[in-house]
C-alpha cells in the first residue's frame, strides 16, 4: 500500500488530506507506519522493523497494521492501485 | 495589477455580521487589503443594528437604504442621494435579495458614474433553486432531483419518487430536512410563511459539503475559485470555521460551471460529494459569501479583482492560492454610544 503523495504528516503525527480537507492524529505506531508505507516499504519489512522496535510479537504486529492499513483506504489516505 | 494607485469610493451592502453573517464586513477588509487600489467604504444598511455600522475603522460612513421590497425605484433615488454626497465609484451588493434591485439599475447607475459587476438577470435567474433541475440538464451538471411544491398534499404524491429524507427548501433561504410526512408539512408551513411559495423538494445526497467561492468575468473565463470544506458549522447551517482544499475535481466542476454559463461576477456553489466521489451542485449563490475572507487570506482577493472587473481595468487571473489554511470566525462585542444608534436611527446615516 502506497500513502498519496499530496498527504501531509507532521512529525508529531498530525496528517491533513488538502484534497478533502480531513486532518487527523496519530500515535508514535501510526506515524512510523505511515512514513514506511510512505517510503514504499512492503508490509513484511514494516512489521520487521515495529517489531524490533517495539518488541512485540509479529503476529499482533501483523494484525494491527491490517488494521490500520484498513483505515488509511477508509480515510482515502492510499494511492489506488491502478 | 495596476501600479498607479487610484482611490475608490466603494459602496458595501451585507454588515450584518451576525450569527447567520451578511459578507459585507468580510469583502471590506479584502477591499482595504488591495495592493491595486486604495479606496474609502461606504456602508449600505437596512437596519439600525447592523455591526458594521459601528465599525469606523473599516467604514467611514454608512447610509439607510430602503428594503428591496420598496421597489428598485426607492433604491434608486436613495443611492443617488447618497452619490450626490460620497461620489461612489463602485457599489458591491451583497445580499441575494437585493440582487433583483441592483443589476435591473446596473446601467443606470454606471450612466452615473457608480460602477458594478453583477450577473446578468437571465442568470440570475437560471440559478434560482426552482430553476436548478434544469440548470443542471441544460450545463450538463449533477444536481439533486427537485420539485416545486405549492401545497402540503403534494408531498404525499412525491414518496412514489423520492425516498425519506427529504430537504425542504425555501424559496430564497432556509432549508430543513425532513424525515417523514409530519416533519415535511411543518417545515412547509414554516417556511413558507417565512419566505413565500414554492417550496421546493429536494432529493437527499448522502455526502460531505464543499463550497467554492470564486469570480468569471463574464466571458467564460476563471478569475477566481477556492475551495472550501466547512469544518465547524452553526445550527444554521453557516460555516463557523473551514479548511482550504486542493480537491481537483471540485475545481474542474467550477471551470465547467464558468465556461458553460459565461457567468459574470462574483458566486458560491455549495456542493455535496458523495461517497462514489460524484459531486452534487446544491446551490449557486450568485454572490461573494461570508466566508470571503479566507479567499484573501490564501492569495486570491476576489474583492480586488471584482472592484477592477467592475471599473473595466484589466484583471489577470488568479493562478494559485494556498491550501490547508482555516478561517475561524468569532463574535466580538463592540461598546456603542447611544448617540450613534440614535443618528442612524433618526436620520438613516453615521
Amino acid at each position: 500500500m502506497k500513502i498519496r503523495n499530496n498527504i501531509a504528516v507532521s512529525d508529531n503525527g498530525f496528517v491533513f488530506n488538502p484534497a478533502s480537507g480531513e486532518s487527523f492524529t496519530v500515535n508514535q505506531v501510526g506515524l512510523d507506519i505511515l512514513n514506511m508505507l510512505r517510503k514504499g516499504e512492503k508490509q513484511e519489512a514494516i512489521v520487521q522493523e515495529l517489531s524490533e522496535k517495539y518488541q512485540a510479537d509479529t503476529a499482533v504486529i501483523e494484525r494491527d497494521l491490517l488494521d490500520f492499513e484498513a483505515m488509511v483506504k477508509q480515510y482515502h489516505l492510499h494511492q489506488n492501485e491502478d | 495589477m495596476k501600479t498607479n494607485k487610484q482611490k475608490l469610493t466603494i459602496a458595501v451592502t451585507g454588515l450584518n455580521a451576525i450569527d447567520s453573517p451578511g459578507p459585507g464586513v468580510a469583502v471590506i477588509r479584502g477591499l482595504l487589503e488591495a495592493e491595486s487600489f486604495d479606496c474609502r467604504i461606504i456602508g449600505l444598511a437596512y437596519e439600525s443594528l447592523e455591526p458594521g455600522i459601528y465599525m469606523h475603522d473599516l467604514i467611514e460612513k454608512t447610509y439607510h437604504i430602503p428594503y428591496p421590497s420598496a421597489g428598485t425605484e426607492a433604491l434608486y433615488s436613495r443611492l443617488m442621494q447618497i452619490h450626490e454626497k460620497e461620489k461612489l465609484d463602485v457599489v458591491i451588493p451583497n445580499f441575494d435579495a437585493e440582487l433583483y434591485s441592483f443589476i435591473k439599475l446596473s446601467d443606470k447607475l454606471k450612466e452615473h458614474g457608480i460602477h458594478s459587476f453583477l450577473p446578468t438577470m437571465e442568470q440570475f435567474e437560471a440559478r434560482q433553486k426552482i430553476n436548478l433541475p434544469e440548470f443542471g440538464k441544460k450545463y450538463n451538471i449533477h444536481v439533486p432531483r427537485s420539485k416545486a411544491i405549492y401545497t402540503t398534499n403534494e408531498i404525499h404524491s412525491l414518496e412514489q419518487d423520492y425516498n425519506w429524507p427529504l430537504v425542504i427548501k425555501g424559496k430564497y433561504y432556509d432549508a430543513s430536512l425532513a424525515y417523514n410526512n409530519d416533519q415535511a408539512k411543518t417545515a412547509f408551513n414554516k417556511i413558507s410563511a417565512k419566505w413565500g411559495l414554492p417550496i421546493i423538494v429536494q432529493e437527499f445526497i448522502h455526502g460531505t459539503e464543499y463550497n467554492v467561492t470564486g469570480l468569471g468575468d463574464g466571458l467564460g473565463n476563471t478569475i477566481a475559485a477556492v475551495p472550501m470544506r466547512k469544518q465547524y458549522i452553526t445550527d444554521k447551517g453557516k460555516a463557523w470555521g473551514g479548511i482550504t482544499i486542493t480537491d481537483q475535481k471540485a475545481l474542474d466542476l467550477t471551470a465547467h460551471f464558468l465556461k458553460a454559463t459565461k457567468w459574470r461576477g462574483a458566486f458560491e456553489l455549495e456542493l455535496m460529494k458523495n461517497k462514489a466521489g460524484e459531486y452534487y451542485l446544491l446551490e449557486i449563490n450568485p454572490r461573494i459569501p461570508a466566508w470571503i475572507y479566507l479567499a484573501v487570506g490564501v492569495g486570491q482577493n476576489i474583492p480586488e479583482a471584482l472592484t477592477r472587473l467592475a471599473m473595466g481595468w484589466p484583471t489577470e487571473a488568479f493562478k494559485h492560492y494556498e491550501a490547508g489554511k482555516m478561517f475561524i470566525r468569532y463574535a466580538w462585542d463592540m461598546i456603542v454610544d447611544l448617540s450613534e444608534f440614535q443618528q442612524i436611527s433618526t436620520h438613516g446615516e453615521l
